[in-house]
């Protein structure tokens, strides 16, 4: 007679595995066939296959798809900058604050504020770089003091609740900055002042056309992340956010003021925040007091794709991010036939969002949550 | 070097409540410069909660807590960190994600002596070589053993004059047992003085210079470690089998 030991454990597969597997084949299907497509196309858009797919096809040309990369690559950028906040805040206190959204655009409006004083004052044409860091700085600690003051308020007498509760929260913080914006600023989109032509002018640069605004994004984006790094893996207080973040008894145990990092982190992300603002201004040049929404959501994308609580992989999610869903569209999607590609770019974010939850679970660069750290 | 007959850690007449429950009833303890003592007791005597208390993580309710002659009752846990007492937490507890470096930096957090904290990583390689060979991997890929030479390097790193030990054998494999004792000794033999929580009664008290047991909050005996050993009340209810092997 078998032992009972000896037979295999039945596995249990449930509908539900079924059905993500089933999306799973469906997703690769439909990135394996866009990308056939794509190639039939770019060999010859009268080949067979390309006109059975779609007919109006007209193939995308080098020059566009490095164009379109570099403006995913700038606005990847930006989604990378807002998402350090949302990883850095759940690394430290593993809720998603969903107001950090709100920061970004706070950090938006008052870049629009300083910059058309400026422009009033005739400084913004005649002086601009030195225009732009005072514009830059004023936003950093504008949106810098809403954090701080945000975590103060609504979430550090939630600290002992359960991880539920700050994150409602968060969304009611959401709401209350977007409607004091409404308040102070009224309802309409507001524009920043036209940038100098130098700067929007094209440049090429190994092999790419690139805007100078994008450039500028691109540039700024990168500084502040190797600032970010440095501060976080170089510095005594970057060590203590680390530790802060990991086991908070035992930080005060080593003496560390546990409350005070925790501002700190708030302070940081709204920085990152205050920065990614201003990028949003001059790539832009358009806000609204709604203007943090989709941005946050997409750099809470980020975050999650690239690992939530690894700040490199926050960067590195917003930047493939901007890339697909600037360049998923035409080259996947139009080859397939499907209308109006250009449109579906939020549903690209997402779709890359859930594609990558589906294949890793924790993130592009994240570690498997263990069972004390799962909420 | 502190006045021997000066106590460096004191409870004078301490109570702790975790809302109505009474933990402390009345705890007076004292512990000397250079001493090595224990504190043994059951679950749910309170010892957690006098080390909590010792380090300010608990604020008690009737009495105080003296460090070296200071009242500190209402001060925070760095304050009473900066003065000289720290604690190696049970089960370890190092930073897992920061390299042994890092949390051996961390203890020092507080010191901004750099050459003195140069002189003391020193001294914790020389105590524990393995750390040294292991300095810049993640203390959570460290095996047991090793983690806790770096939790007591880490807790030595803040310059303490009593160390607070929180079951330092417990999740220990048996062999590291006898060893991390012989540590304990070692550390000891430094001048720092030791307070240590530990079940494993037999083992503790064959180190300790005197030992305290307390029940439900309450100090029951309070003696020197032959003493204990020798007190049949003891034998029965704490040191078990082993003990009349």
């Amino acid at each position: 007679m078998a032992t009972a030991h000896d037979a295999k454990p039945r596995s249990r597969v449930l509908w539900v595995d079924r059905f993500l597997t089933l999306i799973r084949i469906g997703f690769i299907f439909l990135i394996s066939v866009g990308l056939l497509a794509f190639i039939a196309q770019q060999i010859d858009p009268q080949n067979p296959l390309a006109r059975w797919l779609n007919p109006d096809a007209t193939g995308l040309t080098a020059a566009q798809f490095k164009g379109l990369l570099v403006t995913g690559l700038a606005q990847g950028a930006m989604y990378g900058l807002i998402a350090l906040g949302y990883s850095m805040v759940y690394g430290v206190l593993g809720f998603i604050n969903f107001a950090h959204g709100e920061v970004f655009m706070v950090g938006a409006m008052s870049g629009m504020i300083t910059s058309n004083k400026l422009a009033d004052a005739g400084l913004w044409e005649d002086a601009f770089i030195p225009s732009l860091m005072f514009v830059v700085v004023t936003s950093i600690l504008i949106s810098t003091a809403v954090a701080v003051i945000m975590e103060r308020i609504a979430y550090r007498p939630l600290r002992g609740a359960p991880r539920l509760i700050p994150l409602i929260t968060s969304i009611g913080v959401s709401f209350f900055l977007q409607n004091v914006s409404v308040v102070l600023l009224g309802p309409g989109a507001k524009s920043y002042p036209s940038l100098p032509s130098w700067l929007s002018q094209k440049r090429s640069l190994i092999g790419f056309e690139i805007e100078g605004t994008k450039l500028v994004v691109l540039l700024t984006a990168a500084v502040s992340m190797a600032g970010l790094w440095f501060l976080v893996e170089r510095t005594k207080t970057g060590k203590a956010m680390r530790a802060v973040a990991e086991d908070k008894e035992i930080a005060s145990l080593m003496g560390i003021n546990v409350n005070r990092t925790i501002v700190t982190t708030f302070a940081v992300g709204g920085a990152m925040a205050g920065v990614a603002g201003i990028l949003w201004g001059i790539l832009f040049r358009s806000v609204i007091h709604t203007t943090g929404f989709l941005p946050g959501i997409k750099a809470f994308s980020a975050a999650v794709v690239g690992g939530i609580g690894n700040l490199g992989g926050a960067m590195a999610g917003g930047l493939s991010l901007g890339a697909a869903e600037a360049t998923a569209p035409l080259v996947l999607l139009e080859p397939l036939g499907v209308d109006g590609v250009s449109q579906l770019r939020d549903a690209v974010a997402f779709a890359v969002l859930i594609l990558v939850l589906l294949v890793r679970p924790s993130g592009l660069f994240g570690e498997r949550l263990s069972e004390e750290d799962r909420v | 070097m502190s006045d021997p007959k000066v106590p460096l850690l004191e409870f004078r007449g301490v109570n702790t409540h975790y809302g109505a429950v009474h933990i402390l009833k009345d705890v007076d303890l004292a512990i000397y410069p250079g001493e090595l003592v224990c504190l043994l007791g059951g679950n749910a005597s309170g010892k957690s909660t006098t080390l909590k208390t010792l380090l300010g993580m608990v604020t008690p309710t009737t009495g105080e807590v003296v460090l070296d002659g200071e009242i500190v009752t209402q001060q925070s846990t760095s304050y009473r960190v900066e003065r000289g007492v720290t604690m190696v937490p049970e089960n370890r507890r190092l930073f897992k994600r920061l390299s042994v470096k890092e949390n051996l930096e961390l203890g020092a957090y507080l010191r901004t002596d750099r050459d003195g904290i140069a002189r003391d990583m020193e001294r914790i390689f020389e105590l524990f070589p393995r750390v040294k060979e292991r300095i810049n991997q993640k203390s959570g890929t460290l095996s047991g053993g090793e983690q806790q030479m770096v939790a007591m390097g880490r807790a030595l790193m803040s310059n303490p004059r009593v160390l607070l030990m929180d079951e330092p054998s417990m999740g220990l494999a048996p062999a590291l047992v006898q060893a991390n004792f012989e540590l304990i000794q070692q550390i000891h033999e430094e001048g720092v003085a030791i307070f240590m929580v530990e079940q494993n009664a037999n083992m503790a008290l064959s180190i300790a210079d005197r030992g305290w047991v307390l029940q439900t909050g309450k100090v029951v005996l309070d003696d020197s470690a032959e003493a204990l050993l020798a007190n049949p009340d003891l034998r029965a209810s704490y040191l078990g089998q082993s003990a009349e092997s």
